[in-house]
């Protein structure tokens, strides 16, 4: 049967092109593979191959015609035997089953920037009289990744000195005692690699916790963080999930530096298909990390090293989780929001402490749960004192705190009584010395000023 | 590579033969077709094709058993047909639309399928070596014995995290095979403007990784060496490197004019090496098959090709609703 060979497409943009050269001329037998033409696109100049067998029955459009359409006929394949003239050619001009195509303009929501929304379960009621034990954020998340190994098999922590060293920070100790060394395994010091193998072992359908020593060093690691834990989901139709959790201390220790002090909240709560924790209690780091190990989505689990050593009451339950998505009112308040989260609830709860000295009632939500965020509550908070501080370490720009001025701006504007104040670290990267260091993270202070600044005082 | 035509007379059937024959010849129709789409925009963005290098992946193929997995980066069509993926499936994948793997959602580079243990599919260059450590790590620690095939080529190879994978591969005696398609230009660069040693299989060497160099142009080579790497991490002796030295027809992509290396070098492959027509050989010459045999095989090849094809154009465009699905698993109450 008689074909038209088309002007075909040669790279993702091309539309048009020039028809530089015919290597074939009618009445030339070509079988797949044979080169037919140079075409020359807005890039490059290329050759067009033969798909099938057959005799070039007649040259349509002449060497080194400009502005040939994708799609046009531009040569006629017959068999033996045939004619050209078994086919009429077509007027050409690009495919015609644009009209089939669904319109892709259709708005899919009122707010186009709005995140896709996740199911949240229901938060934990803790009975009536059950004991509070204090315990440090330390021992809640050891206790948290014991209890989840002890629950299912598929649960290994893998890491840098997780193991014999029991963990640069201690946050293992006594795992490997406990758990083995097929379930807790050092590492070498190679984040990439190592978190590539922690992605791949979920997609194996094992449920492995990534120890990064610090964030700061998963750097190193992000491609496999995001392009290939992340992605994966979404890329595969829904086939392949990736039950991992990435877990380290976060942002600023004391005196280490610009490269070990880095905050990335913002960073992995942009990506879609990440779950992002920054837990402040120890009761929270627990309940949130048991969670975020049985979750079936890859989870950042953001800790932080001055708060390792910190205690909290921690309910004594037998299974106590957190669920991811929920926020949590610290202190109810009349007169000011402030929304924090991690450590940012240090200052957000010393500032709170004082401004109340000073006849200011401030309501401290801690987020806990970075994607999906609980916007909602911070709504429902705003709706009901009007004015709103956010607080992180993490820098300013395109900062959790902008997103959620934003946020508050799209769905509150009518309730806010004051522009949004975000306290954040400054726009600069982390100094050594002593006095410049604390400068340059936020301090309750800041946190103070800004409250009395939106509440006009 | 020795520019010789395989006499070995290797241990294999005639039945075992015709499928190579078959599965290649599929592969090959498959990506003619595949380009043949593109050219007519029902294909779109990055196409890589597979076509020269079918016998690495048929005869890599011939020594798995159920359970072994493989995983890959986006030159990746021949490596899901290889494994039994429906065709339909992988060219409307291609094609963006609803009947393909990833529901259209993941295209030419980004295609999975749990049932045949296929894990992708992955753009970021030699992101899926660790990856594929990984999936044996996740055998290794059920106790199996399976095995994971990763695929990369000659200009992932220069990857730092190959050489990470490669030292806690070999710490941890993973049961994963290291493929090294190496068809001598990384995208547009030739090997030896790369890559500072010529033999890229004895760089597991500083790791205690055995490797070994095979003709991935000759199917029976690849099947030999294949059988051999996965004896022995099923005996539990820890990783292999396989550097299976190949070469593609096509460009590195569809829109790759190609100009770093003569239409003459091309040729002379397809000429005198082509993996296909070294097994159409054996067939007629060692009277496993006649002309007419194979003639009936290439029409049922077309016929599957042509079918995918248009499945490909009927399926339709997904769900505008997909665009926010598969975001996130829900987590089991």
């Amino acid at each position: 049967m008689a074909t038209e060979i088309l002007m075909p497409a040669l790279s993702p943009t091309m539309e048009e092109g020039t028809l530089a050269k015919w290597l074939v001329k009618e009445g030339d037998t070509v079988s797949s593979g044979d080169i037919m033409a140079e075409i020359e696109t807005d890039k490059a100049t290329m050759e067009f191959e033969a798909v099938d067998e057959g005799i070039i029955g007649k040259i349509l459009i002449a060497e080194g015609t400009e502005g040939v359409k994708v799609n046009t006929a531009i040569a006629i394949l017959v068999e033996e035997g045939e004619s050209a003239d078994d086919v009429e050619a077509s007027s050409g001009g690009g495919s015609d089953d644009d009209e089939d195509k669904a319109p892709i303009d259709e708005p899919m929501s009122a707010n186009p920037g709005a995140p896709v929304t996740v199911v949240v379960p229901a938060e934990m009621d803790i009975p009536e009289g059950t004991e509070m034990k204090p315990t440090t954020v330390r021992e809640a998340l050891r206790d948290a990744m014991a209890e989840e190994m002890r629950r299912s098999e598929d649960v290994f922590l893998m890491g840098e000195e997780v193991a014999e060293y029991q963990g640069a920070y201690k946050i293992s100790q006594g795992l490997l005692d406990e758990f083995g060394a097929k379930r807790v395994i050092d590492t070498p010091i190679t984040e990439h690699g190592f978190a590539g193998i922690g992605v791949g072992a979920a997609f194996g359908g094992l449920n492995p916790i990534v120890e990064f020593m610090t964030f700061n060093f998963a750097m190193q690691a992000i491609d496999h963080i995001i392009n290939s834990a992340a992605k994966t989901l979404y890329m595969s139709g829904g086939q392949m999930g990736c039950p991992i959790v990435f877990r380290g201390p976060n942002g600023a220790a004391a005196r280490v530096g610009a490269q070990h002090s880095h905050d990335y909240a913002a960073w992995y709560s942009q990506i879609p298909g990440l779950k992002v924790v920054m837990p402040y209690s120890a009761a929270d780091a627990k309940g949130l990390l048991k969670s975020a190990i049985r979750d079936p989505n890859p989870v950042v689990f953001l800790e932080n090293e001055i708060l390792y050593g910190q205690s909290f009451d921690v309910p004594v339950m037998d299974d106590y989780t957190v669920p991811l998505g929920k926020a949590k009112i610290w202190r109810e308040g009349t007169d000011v929001t402030i929304v924090s989260f991690g450590i940012g609830m240090k200052y957000a709860l010393e500032a709170a402490d004082k401004l109340a000295e000073d006849g200011i009632n401030a309501e401290v939500l801690d987020l806990r749960t970075l994607r999906p965020m609980d916007t909602g509550a911070i709504i429902e908070s705003v709706k009901k004192t009007n004015r709103c501080v956010t607080v992180e370490e993490g820098f300013p720009v395109c900062s959790i705190g902008s997103y959620i001025s934003s946020v508050l701006m799209q769905e509150a504007f009518d309730y806010l009584d004051a522009p949004v104040i975000n306290c954040t670290g400054k726009d600069v990267p982390m100094p050594y010395a002593a006095n410049l260091e604390k400068l340059a993270l936020t301090t309750t202070k800041e946190v103070i000023d800004a409250v009395k600044a939106v509440t006009y005082r | 590579m020795a520019a010789k035509k395989t006499t070995k007379k290797a241990n294999v059937s005639k039945e075992e033969l015709l499928s190579y024959y078959r599965d290649m010849l599929l592969i090959r129709r498959f990506e003619e077709k595949a380009g043949q789409l593109y050219g007519m925009g029902l294909i779109g963005g990055f196409c890589h094709l597979y076509i020269g290098q079918e016998a690495v992946v048929v005869g890599l193929e011939a020594a798995t058993k159920d359970g072994d997995k493989r995983i890959t980066s986006y030159r990746d069509h021949g490596h899901m047909l290889a494994c039994g993926m429906d065709p339909k499936g992988v060219m409307a994948e291609l094609t963006g639309r609803e009947g393909g793997y990833s529901k259209g959602k993941g295209g030419s580079m980004h295609m999975f399928s749990k049932e045949k243990h296929f894990y992708g599919g992955h753009g970021i260059v030699a992101a899926q070596v660790p990856l594929g450590a990984g999936l044996a790590f996740s055998d290794k620690y059920r106790g199996n014995d399976n095995v994971t095939f990763t695929y990369f080529g000659d200009g992932a190879a220069n990857q730092g995290q190959v050489y990470e994978t490669f030292n806690m591969a070999a710490l941890w005696d993973l049961p994963v095979i290291f493929v090294i398609e190496n068809n001598q230009y990384a995208m547009g660069t030739a090997m030896a403007r790369s890559t500072s040693s010529p033999d890229i299989y004895t760089r597991g060497a500083a790791f205690g990784v055995k490797g070994e160099a095979v003709d991935g142009m000759d199917v029976l080579a690849v099947k030999e060496a294949s059988e051999k790497a996965v004896a022995h991490c099923r005996a539990g002796k820890g990783p292999y490197i396989l550097e299976v030295k190949t070469y593609r027809y096509r460009g590195h992509s569809m829109s790759d004019p190609a100009k770093y290396r003569t239409r003459e070098e091309v040729q002379k492959m397809r000429d005198e090496r082509d993996c296909i027509e070294q097994v159409r050989d054996i067939l007629l010459t060692g009277k496993h098959a006649t002309d007419e045999d194979l003639k009936a095989i290439d029409k049922e090849i077309k016929g599957i090709v042509n079918e995918a094809a248009e499945f490909s154009k009927e399926s339709p465009e997904p769900s505008l609703d997909e665009l926010y699905t598969d975001i996130y698993m829900e987590a089991e109450a």
